[in-house]
């Protein structure tokens, strides 16, 4: 029995090593001179030349490219969280007409591969005149299929009496929804709002295609941008991914349980 | 007798009132789900459901190179597509891609296995460290991957040397590019597929455990009787959510190959790793093509359908449901 705990945690860290190494790597190189990166054999210590990371301010508008990252972010979690849990709700507490297929088509979309809206999404875009602007990267994130199936589940999971009490006190759908549905379903809030964080921090198609103006990009496409300029340059470049992913990152540690659940949850009643 | 019909007929008419009130009351509810459905069925009907009907109908389209109105040319984009040899290519790539990244499937359920193991420390510290690529930015991952398969200074190919084997150009060798890449894709999916696995394990009732030890079963001989075949469903959705993913590989492709299109181009292993999103991105937002590009999101779409009914066909042969 002892002897398999053993190999079980050996088994796991050897897991573990494997998933981490390639970071600790990433960390030490963003750390050398671009003499002591391609030197071999390779040495382990970095040299401590934080002057990579000030580099990556040089190369591209990296603050505005956060700030644009942030704003879409923030808009599109924000935004999905609102409008998809106003109409869960409706899904899962209100009788109206043609509720079942409405959603029905709603969980359509749920199974169509994003090329397919790609050239129309981008040809409304450009017809508004939003490419190369913050709304382009937000507006068509603001809508989800998979949000509004996801708290629609968790909608159901919770009990009728206390919005049926308020319904019978008097109280409006929008009243309900806003002051008994969204606190009871904050979990499922909260899961929503981090899978949209970390999905939206980490998209590059989409922000790739409409805004390519280095002013205008998000950090996905803007650190791509950077190694198609300064293909050999490995510390800046680790040093610029490192920068570009450690703010979800930090979201990740903080909110890891949520964050799990919210997975687990997909993986379970989807 | 008379008193009681009596009493029966102002019932009705007090109820009568009541119905009309009641009525008016769905009316008003049903008024309120439309409110409240509208602001995401709108943004879905622009967004979603009509571009995907006008990518159907753009995919019997031409565009003039500087846009203007689309001409109906039937199905020559679809003539075009079948007999270019690049849309096969790419098509094998992305096939080979997906079958090659479903090995990523049972690891996964071997480590969640081994991190459901009853009473062991750590599982929140090893479950970090598992789901640290699965939040990390793609574009990251791949140059972090890009660096460590370098030729010439790549510590991979370092490792190797040590024990007298010379690495090859990973990604810039067309006979291990691909490969390399399944390598990333699996390792950046694993965190995720292992936190779906662990929750599955953990709805498998306890005694089917407590049952088996007792007959003796050790734990791997657990862990093929009880736990695959419990956790197949899961296994089989996992399965379907990874085909789905891998069929629309693009991000590795772009960062891996070298950003621009010009300069992935300039790789000698680029045919051997361009994927049909990657065509996809191409042809509609590089040579601007957007009919083109439509069909093949067409074909995309139909592969995916195909794939995920063969899924769901073979599933009867071995998932169990309890």
């Amino acid at each position: 029995m002892r002897r398999s705990r053993v190999l079980v945690h050996v088994l796991l860290a050897l897991g573990a090593l494997g998933m981490v190494a390639p970071f600790i790597w990433q960390f030490l190189t963003s750390l050398k001179t671009l003499h002591h990166a391609t030197q071999v054999p390779p040495t382990l210590a970095p040299d401590w030349r934080w002057q990579n990371y000030a580099q990556i301010f040089d190369l591209i508008p990296f603050g505005q490219q956060f700030l644009n990252t942030v704003l879409m972010t923030g808009a599109r979690a924000i935004g999905q969280v609102l409008f998809c849990s106003m109409a869960a709700y409706a899904f899962a507490r209100l009788r109206f007409p043609g509720r079942t297929f409405i959603f029905g088509i709603f969980l359509s979309v749920l199974m169509v591969p994003p090329q397919l809206f790609i050239i129309p999404q981008y040809e409304i875009i450009a017809r508004l005149g939003w490419l190369n602007s913050l709304p382009a990267l937000i507006v068509p994130g603001l809508f989800s299929a998979f949000g509004t199936f996801l708290l629609r589940q968790f909608f159901l999971g919770l009990p009728v009496e206390l919005d049926e009490a308020a319904r019978l006190d008097g109280a409006n759908p929008l009243r309900i929804w806003w002051s008994i549905m969204l606190p009871l379903a904050r979990p499922g809030l909260v899961a929503l709002g981090i899978l949209t964080t970390i999905w939206s921090w980490n998209d590059f198609f989409w922000p790739l295609v409409v805004n390519n103006d280095p002013e205008k990009m998000t950090l996905s496409a803007g650190l791509a941008s950077l190694q198609g300029q300064f293909m050999t340059d490995y510390p800046v470049l680790m040093a610029g991914s490192l920068l570009a992913s450690l703010p979800v990152i930090a979201v990740f540690v903080v909110m890891q349980r949520q964050f799990v659940q919210g997975i687990a949850f997909t993986g379970t009643k989807g | 007798m008379s008193v009681s019909s009596q009493e029966a007929g102002a019932a009705v008419k007090a109820a009568a009132p009541a119905r009309t009130s009641k009525s008016k009351g769905r009316r008003a509810e049903a008024a309120w789900g439309y409110a409240l459905v509208a602001p995401t069925g709108i943004g879905l009907l622009v967004f979603y459901l009509w571009p995907v009907l006008q990518t159907a109908y753009l995919s019997f389209t031409k565009t003039g190179p500087f846009g203007g109105a689309a001409e109906w040319i039937g199905l020559e984009n679809y003539r075009e597509m079948f007999s270019d040899p690049e849309v096969g290519t790419a098509l094998l790539n992305t096939v080979e891609y997906t079958v090659l990244g479903l090995v990523g499937v049972p690891i996964a359920v071997v480590f969640a296995a081994l991190l459901s193991r009853p009473g062991l420390r750590g599982v929140a510290i090893y479950r970090t460290f598992f789901f640290l690529p699965v939040v990390t930015t793609p574009v990251a991952v791949a140059m972090i991957w890009k660096w460590l398969y370098n030729g010439d200074f790549g510590i991979i190919n370092y490792l190797l040397s040590l024990v007298g084997i010379e690495g090859p150009h990973w990604i810039a060798d067309p006979a291990t590019a691909l490969y390399a890449m399944v390598v990333v894709g699996i390792w950046m999916g694993l965190g995720y597929n292992l936190v779906i696995f662990i929750a599955g394990i953990q709805s498998i009732p306890k005694h089917y455990y407590e049952a088996a030890s007792l007959d003796g079963a050790g734990p791997i001989a657990q862990f093929f009787r009880i736990t695959v075949p419990l956790l197949s469903p899961t296994i089989f959705f996992i399965s379907v959510i990874s085909v789905i993913g891998s069929l629309q590989l693009f991000d590795l492709v772009y960062v891996l190959m070298g950003g621009s299109s010009q300069s992935s181009r300039a790789n000698p292993a680029f045919p051997s790793t361009e994927t049909i999103v990657y065509l996809f991105y191409a042809k509609a937002f590089q040579t601007n093509d957007k009919g083109y590009g439509a069909a093949i999101a067409m074909l995309l779409l139909v592969i995916i359908v195909v794939l995920t009914a063969v899924q769901f066909r073979l599933q009867k042969k071995w998932v169990t449901y309890a």
